[in-house]
């Protein structure tokens, strides 16, 4: 059984700014994480492939400048057996559809998988547009929003998070499924021993000439939605604290700013 | 144009179950597509030969014929319409009225020609119904294929999906059947010199960006529930309503549904639908500490909802749990009981109107986000504040 899983390296979402002068972010000393939604599917990956026995692989596949090599060496320290980071200039400033179609023709040159296995979403941009994107760009059927995956000969069995609370859904492989960590997801942390064997194992940079797509498809170039300008979310005003009083005089304090604000 | 290639066909009418428009008929062992095809691509996917392309034109086409706002209708199955569907209507109206096109909505279902008036009151001029038994709870596979070969025959300029579960599994999927481009989650639409002005958050809320799409149409997004206003009903608007005959055949589908737990009765508001949310984490997660919140969110005719801790512990439901591994809510009052307020948590609530934290820790990272903020007992201070609300005749 062959498992792509595709893992994005994000900034931690909670350090990142907005440069008021300029209207443009700070990323500077902004840490860089593996998205977490993605560490989640990477290790249901690898816990698939020991399920299903056999020959069976699992490949860490990404795309970003050549810095998120990072990300993928955790893949691999987390028991990927491959990696495959696609970076080039004219992979750069992607929206979903462009991103979508770089990574469908990475999947489709790195040979068929029978899984492919996103993160619901990545944290810097929540959109959970890439995973059904790169389905319907390969033809295949997809699962989101997947909190646990079972097995079953070519069949998974996926229970996935719906708008009213869950699904159990069955799907013939291949497919693609995008994962969410369920409430009692503990991600792991990779031992030092698993962090040196990692170094070990096949790593490859991918640039445009390996995944046969026009240039002028991908990246910003081909990328039909456009960033007009960033900024920060307006301002809350400063709170007010309630506190040196009766429970009771709170409340009413509380209830009345309520009211005056046209709440209750 | 839609091309099939006769030489590779090999006859296994997997298309012609598939196509929900039934315009795929066999000729001597092909398939032959006939008139009436509106390119939703169902075949195309299908496909195990790849007889089927779709080539569609996406860049410079003149924009100038797509006309109409569309909103993409979700319902609870035959039990009612999703706020969010009646918000997108209301929003649909204004947007629709600043470029001077006219306002569709796509309702899709089993027994739901019965919503089409209340669209029509919401604010559509036009309601497209498309009904079959295999279309009564959202799949992917049914849904997409007649939301795709709507817009292809129609083409409108603009096209909103609720930023929902079913909505952001089925938007992605409509945006590259079409080659479109589509903007996640926005929370603010407006018109810019002629185009579709989608403001959503990032990073965690951290920054704000407005998005464009100048060059293909329709332009798609996502937007957020409870974060648009709806209409006020009007009964003597008068709409059209265009019935989509399709059939569609749920054994044809690859992704079977087995098995159903709706945590959430239907008819039970859910949580990012509710206007006023009382949320508990750890620090109510001791015996009686969430039977007081569910007091105080009945005396305000809101809901319950809860942090992460709470369903890790088993308190609450996943459904009911706020935050970025939630749901992200924007109510207009969120109560924060017991809530330190994580950066996961402030992801799903910081957009919300106005914000009370109430907390014994002064230092909890929430009051930093509170409108108001309340350091004590939750004990004392929530009966106190149920008190208060019911001797002033509740909400």
């Amino acid at each position: 059984m062959k498992v792509i899983v595709c893992v994005k390296q994000v900034p931690d979402t909670s350090e990142v700014r907005v440069d008021p002068e300029t209207g443009t972010l700070i990323r500077e000393g902004v840490p860089s994480v593996m998205n977490p939604f993605d560490q989640f599917a990477l290790e249901e990956g690898v816990r698939l492939r020991e399920a299903a026995g056999g020959e069976a692989e699992v490949i860490a596949l990404s795309m970003g400048p050549p810095q998120a090599r990072s990300a993928l060496m955790k893949a691999l320290a987390l028991g990927a057996d491959r990696a495959i980071l696609l970076t080039d200039k004219v992979f750069a400033g992607a929206d979903t559809w462009a991103t979508s179609l770089t990574l469908a023709a990475a999947v489709k040159a790195a040979g068929k998988p029978d899984l492919i296995l996103c993160g619901l979403q990545a944290i810097d941009g929540d959109t959970a547009q890439t995973g059904p994107e790169i389905a319907h760009r390969l033809h295949l059927p997809q699962v989101t929003y997947a909190e646990k995956i079972m097995l079953d000969g070519r069949t998974a069995v996926i229970t996935r998070q719906t708008d009213s609370g869950y699904e159990v859904v069955e799907v013939r492989m291949p497919a693609l499924i995008t994962c969410t960590p369920p409430a009692d997801f503990v991600p792991s942390t990779p031992p030092y021993s698993a962090i040196t064997r990692a170094k070990k194992k096949p790593y490859e940079e991918w640039g445009v000439d390996k995944i046969n797509i026009e240039a002028d498809t991908l990246g910003l170039r081909g990328s039909p939605t456009q960033v007009k300008r960033v900024f920060s979310p307006p301002r809350r005003d400063t709170g007010v604290m309630l506190e040196g009083r009766s429970a009771a005089v709170i409340a009413g304090e509380l209830f009345q700013a309520l009211a005056k604000e046209g709440i209750l | 144009m839609i091309t099939l290639i006769a030489e590779k066909c090999i006859g296994c009418v997997k298309c012609v179950k598939v196509c929900p428009f039934g315009v795929i008929v066999m000729k001597e062992k092909k398939a032959v597509i006939g008139d009436g095809c509106t390119l939703c691509g169902a075949c195309e996917t299908v496909c195990p030969v790849d007889a089927i392309t779709i080539e569609r034109v996406v860049k410079d086409i003149d924009l100038t014929h797509y006309s109409g706002v569309w909103v993409v209708a979700e319902t609870e199955g035959a039990q009612r319409v999703k706020n969010v569907t009646l918000e997108l209507l209301g929003k649909g109206r204004e947007l629709a009225g600043l470029i001077g096109q006219s306002v569709s909505c796509i309702l899709l279902g089993n027994n739901v020609a019965k919503f089409a008036d209340a669209l029509i009151c919401h604010g559509a001029d036009t309601v497209f119904i498309a009904e079959s038994e295999a279309l009564s709870r959202y799949t992917a596979e049914g849904f997409q294929p007649v939301v795709t070969g709507l817009i292809a025959q129609y083409a409108p300029c603009i096209v909103l999906f609720g930023a929902t579960h079913a909505g952001r599994d089925l938007a992605p999927r409509v945006a590259a059947s079409l080659g479109l481009g589509l903007t996640a989650d926005c929370t603010g639409l407006s018109i810019l010199d002629g185009l579709l002005l989608q403001t959503r958050p990032a990073f965690g809320g951290n920054i704000m960006a407005d998005i464009i799409c100048p060059y293909t149409r329709p332009q798609m997004a996502t937007v957020r529930p409870n974060v648009m206003k709806m209409l006020q009903p009007d009964v003597n608007r008068q709409g059209t309503k265009v019935v989509v005959p399709v059939s569609i055949d749920a054994s044809t589908f690859r992704v079977a549904i087995k098995e159903v737990r709706d945590s959430c009765q239907t008819g039970v508001m859910k949580i990012d639908e509710a206007d006023i949310i009382v949320s508990g984490g750890r620090g109510v997660c001791t015996n009686g500490g969430f039977a007081l919140l569910e007091e105080l969110a009945g005396t305000l005719s809101g809901v319950v909802g809860c942090s992460r801790v709470a369903v890790d512990l088993g308190f609450r439901p996943k459904s009911v749990q706020v935050g970025q591994s939630g749901t992200t809510v924007s109510p207009k009052l969120y109560i924060a009981v017991g809530i330190s307020g994580s950066i996961q948590h402030q992801v799903g609530m910081k957009s919300s109107d106005t914000i009370v934290a109430i907390n014994k820790d002064p230092a909890a990272p929430i009051f930093q986000i509170a409108d108001f903020g309340i350091v004590g007992d939750y004990r004392e201070i929530v009966p106190a504040f149920v008190a208060e609300v019911k001797m002033n005749g509740g909400r």
